[in-house]
């Protein structure tokens, strides 16, 4: 901008900018709107509604915070059990029960739902008492399938019935009869079993009771103290797998670890030969900086998808890819901090007689070091979300155990304790990162 | 101070001051070293966890690095006729992705823009709600799009929209982080000027504070873009649409259509170096005309 310019021609040129900027000002957004509009027909987001199944969503926020427990009744073989989701892990013990379902003859089963709801089974015939409603009778024959008696004439729309199955949903819980099985589902608030299962002495009791436990004396597991058996209940437990969530979330920070550090030392040397000042032959400068380009422009899905073929599924895999597509973006960043650096620092160390190491040691890597530390810790942070990610592709880390959970479609309180264990390890890593970024920085900058 | 006129007392005064210099160099230098240490130990055992719990260990797949990409190259070279059609055909696939990438950047610089003016003390709308504008970014941030993406797949359907949600949410919080940055070094004095003649806080912000930082926000927003093609081709991997979901078909289709795995991959190399290109370019020029 020069005064001159500006002032012989000012009328002129301002009123050309200032058609200029109307006219952009009602053009930018006519494109955007423009674009939206042919977004929401390409991506057919008037379909979306019908595709979109508003029951799984309440299924999935229902059973993030509360568990059910199935009692079922095997209508071939006989026989009740009561478990926790249905799961073999989460069965009650033979002749053992929750408060709430009492064994009152042979084949005759009283489970006392919520709100004063109640089902007795007895046998093949299953009567369910709804208050403000009536009784609703079910009998499972082999010949004629399932046959409903309710006390109004028309079928309630809470009730789903035909020939070979009758489902039954109200707030106290919820029924299935099928010909093979008669099962009732009692809906209760939170994670059930975090802590432990019902095969260890611990369960059921409260957190005054396990301290007191863990300290005093009296032995409940023969050969181990209380406080590890207790804290070996929890480790092992089998439905919700603690061991295996924690080196999972374990797995998931050593690869966003080793693959954002590799890549910084792999990067560094090769960033020396990207840079002007320090490397000056041409073609090496080329050659190099092309590497770069080509390992950040592949990808770590691509790299992620070959190195699987490689090394199989795991971390190291998922480190490795981290690895390599960073090594270009660090190579890049670096090489560019290279070319920033001050001559005369490193002029004014090999005054002294320092020789060409001692003069990288002491005039560059100090005035380089802020940035590298910075860019890494910043990469660590983002490369623990995108080893979750990846560890998803390839099979690794809690990313894998999400997946697997999803996919399933059953263990929604699992999915959301794994998103929230996610979310507070990528908390966790960025405060982690920021308190270092700080401290290194800072006490880089006074104590050099 | 009297002390340092003092010839004698000066001169034990720099030797303490000497010594203490050397001190703290030999102590700077042991902390670094011991870091050092640290961090080569946390590096080795590192990895040996990692080859411990990979599948396949690195020494035995360090020499089958280049059998999967050779099986590819092979195949693709055999059919290198069909590769024009097959990148032609998967076109529609990558325009997905990019539209993803696009709409999700788009929508995520548009909520950013809001909650960064929102999080930004001296120009928030309600300055005692800063902190909590700031705790939902953060979130935002820290929320992985494959999160999102996956819970709104088992509710939406596939398709590019779980993608389009999950990818815009997490730039809402990316970029506002950044955004609200600009908007600290924004000058005050437009938006005092316009206040003084009664402008509501909307008009402030539009016509004080946007225009100041509109060039670095379309540069952070480019930015974004670049990664958010990324992002997108492998949410379509994991489960959304777009070129990621026929990579994964072509590729656990296994031998046989590799000449697919090639034209996607050379499809999505050749987007991503396109763009980075472009953004690249007018990044230098937003910020260095700016």
């Amino acid at each position: 901008m020069t005064v001159t310019v500006a002032s012989s021609d000012a009328g002129f040129d301002a009123s050309g900018f200032f058609r200029r900027k109307r006219w952009m000002a009602f053009a930018v957004p006519a494109v955007i709107l423009a674009y939206f509009v042919y977004i929401f027909f390409a991506f057919d987001i008037p379909g979306l509604a019908e595709r979109a199944r508003m029951d799984n969503a309440r299924i999935l926020v229902a059973d993030s915070y509360s568990y059910k427990t199935h009692v079922t009744r095997d209508n071939r073989m006989g026989g009740i059990t009561i478990a926790v989701e249905g799961e073999m892990k989460g069965t009650w013990p033979e002749g053992t029960s929750p408060d709430w379902v009492t064994q009152e003859s042979g084949d005759r089963t009283r489970v006392a739902l919520k709100h004063g709801h109640a089902v007795v089974i007895d046998g093949n015939t299953l009567r369910y008492d709804v208050p403000g409603y009536g009784v609703i009778a079910a009998e499972v024959s082999r010949s004629e399938g399932v046959v409903l008696d309710l006390p109004t004439d028309t079928v309630p729309d809470w009730i789903s019935a035909s020939k070979t199955r009758v489902d039954i949903t109200t707030g106290g819980g919820r029924v299935t009869i099928t010909k093979a099985r008669t099962e009732v589902m009692r809906y209760a608030f939170g994670w059930e079993m975090f802590w432990f299962t019902l095969d260890s002495p611990f369960h059921g009791k409260s957190f005054g009771e396990l301290m007191g436990l863990a300290l005093s004396g009296e032995r409940v597991v023969e050969g181990k103290s209380n406080l590890a058996a207790i804290l070996h209940d929890i480790w092992n437990n089998r439905m919700w797998q603690h061991k295996d969530v924690m080196w999972a979330i374990f797995e998931t920070i050593l690869m966003a670890f080793l693959g954002t550090m590799g890549a910084g030392i792999v990067a560094l040397p090769l960033a020396f030969a990207a840079a002007r000042n320090f490397s000056p032959l041409m073609a090496v400068r080329a050659v190099v900086r092309r590497v770069f380009d080509f390992v950040r422009g592949v990808d770590a899905l691509i790299w992620t998808i070959i190195l699987a073929r490689a090394f199989g599924p795991g971390p190291l895999t998922g480190a490795l890819a981290i690895l390599l597509t960073d090594t270009g973006t660090f190579g890049k960043l670096f090489s560019e901090a290279l070319e920033n650096v001050d001559k005369r620092e490193i002029e004014g160390v090999q005054s002294t007689g320092a020789t060409p190491l001692q003069r990288y040691r002491f005039g560059v890597i100090p005035q380089i070091t802020p940035v590298l530390l910075s860019q890494l810790l910043y990469y660590l942070e983002s490369n623990t979300r995108s080893a979750t990610i990846i560890g998803a592709i390839t099979g690794g880390g809690i990313g894998l155990l999400l997946t697997q959970a999803m996919i399933t479609q059953k263990d929604w309180e699992e999915v959301s304790y794994y998103i929230v264990l996610i979310l507070i390890m990528v908390m966790v890593m960025d405060t982690v990162s920021g308190w270092l970024r700080r401290r290194l920085i800072a006490a880089d900058d006074s104590g050099r | 101070m009297s002390d340092l006129t003092a010839g004698q007392a000066g001169a034990a005064r720099v030797a303490d001051v000497q010594g203490a210099y050397m001190a703290m160099t030999r102590r700077k230098r042991a902390y670094g070293s011991v870091m050092l240490i640290v961090f080569i130990a946390l590096m080795v055992s590192g990895f040996r966890v990692a080859d411990g719990r990979n599948a396949g260990g690195f020494r035995d797949g360090i020499g089958n690095i280049f059998q999967f990409p050779g099986e590819v190259l092979e195949e693709a070279g055999q059919k290198v006729a069909n590769l024009p059609g097959l990148m032609w055909h998967f076109l529609p696939s990558l325009i997905e992705t990019i539209n993803i990438a696009a709409a999700s950047t788009l929508l995520g610089a548009m909520g950013a823009v809001v909650i960064s003016l929102l999080a930004t003390r001296g120009l928030a709308k309600w300055p005692r709600l800063v902190g909590l504008f700031r705790r939902v970014m953060d979130i935002l941030r820290a929320v992985p799009e494959i999160v999102i993406a996956l819970v709104l797949i088992f509710i939406l359907g596939g398709g590019p929209v779980p993608a389009m949600i999950a990818i815009a949410l997490h730039t809402v919080g990316a970029l506002g982080k950044l955004f609200s940055e600009v908007n600290e070094n924004a000058s005050l004095k437009p938006v005092e000027g316009l206040h003084s003649v009664g402008a509501t806080w909307g008009q402030r912000m539009w016509l004080g504070v946007i225009p100041q930082v509109a060039p670095n926000y379309l540069s952070y927003a480019l930015l974004r873009f670049e990664i958010n093609i990324r992002a997108s081709a492998i949410l379509g991997f994991v489960g959304s649409g777009g070129i990621g979901y026929d990579l994964k078909n072509a590729f656990s289709w296994g031998q046989g259509r590799y000449d697919e795995v090639a034209a996607i991959f050379l499809l999505l190399f050749g987007t991503i170096v396109l763009f980075d290109q472009v953004s690249s370019r007018y990044r230098n020029k937003l910020i260095g005309g700016a």
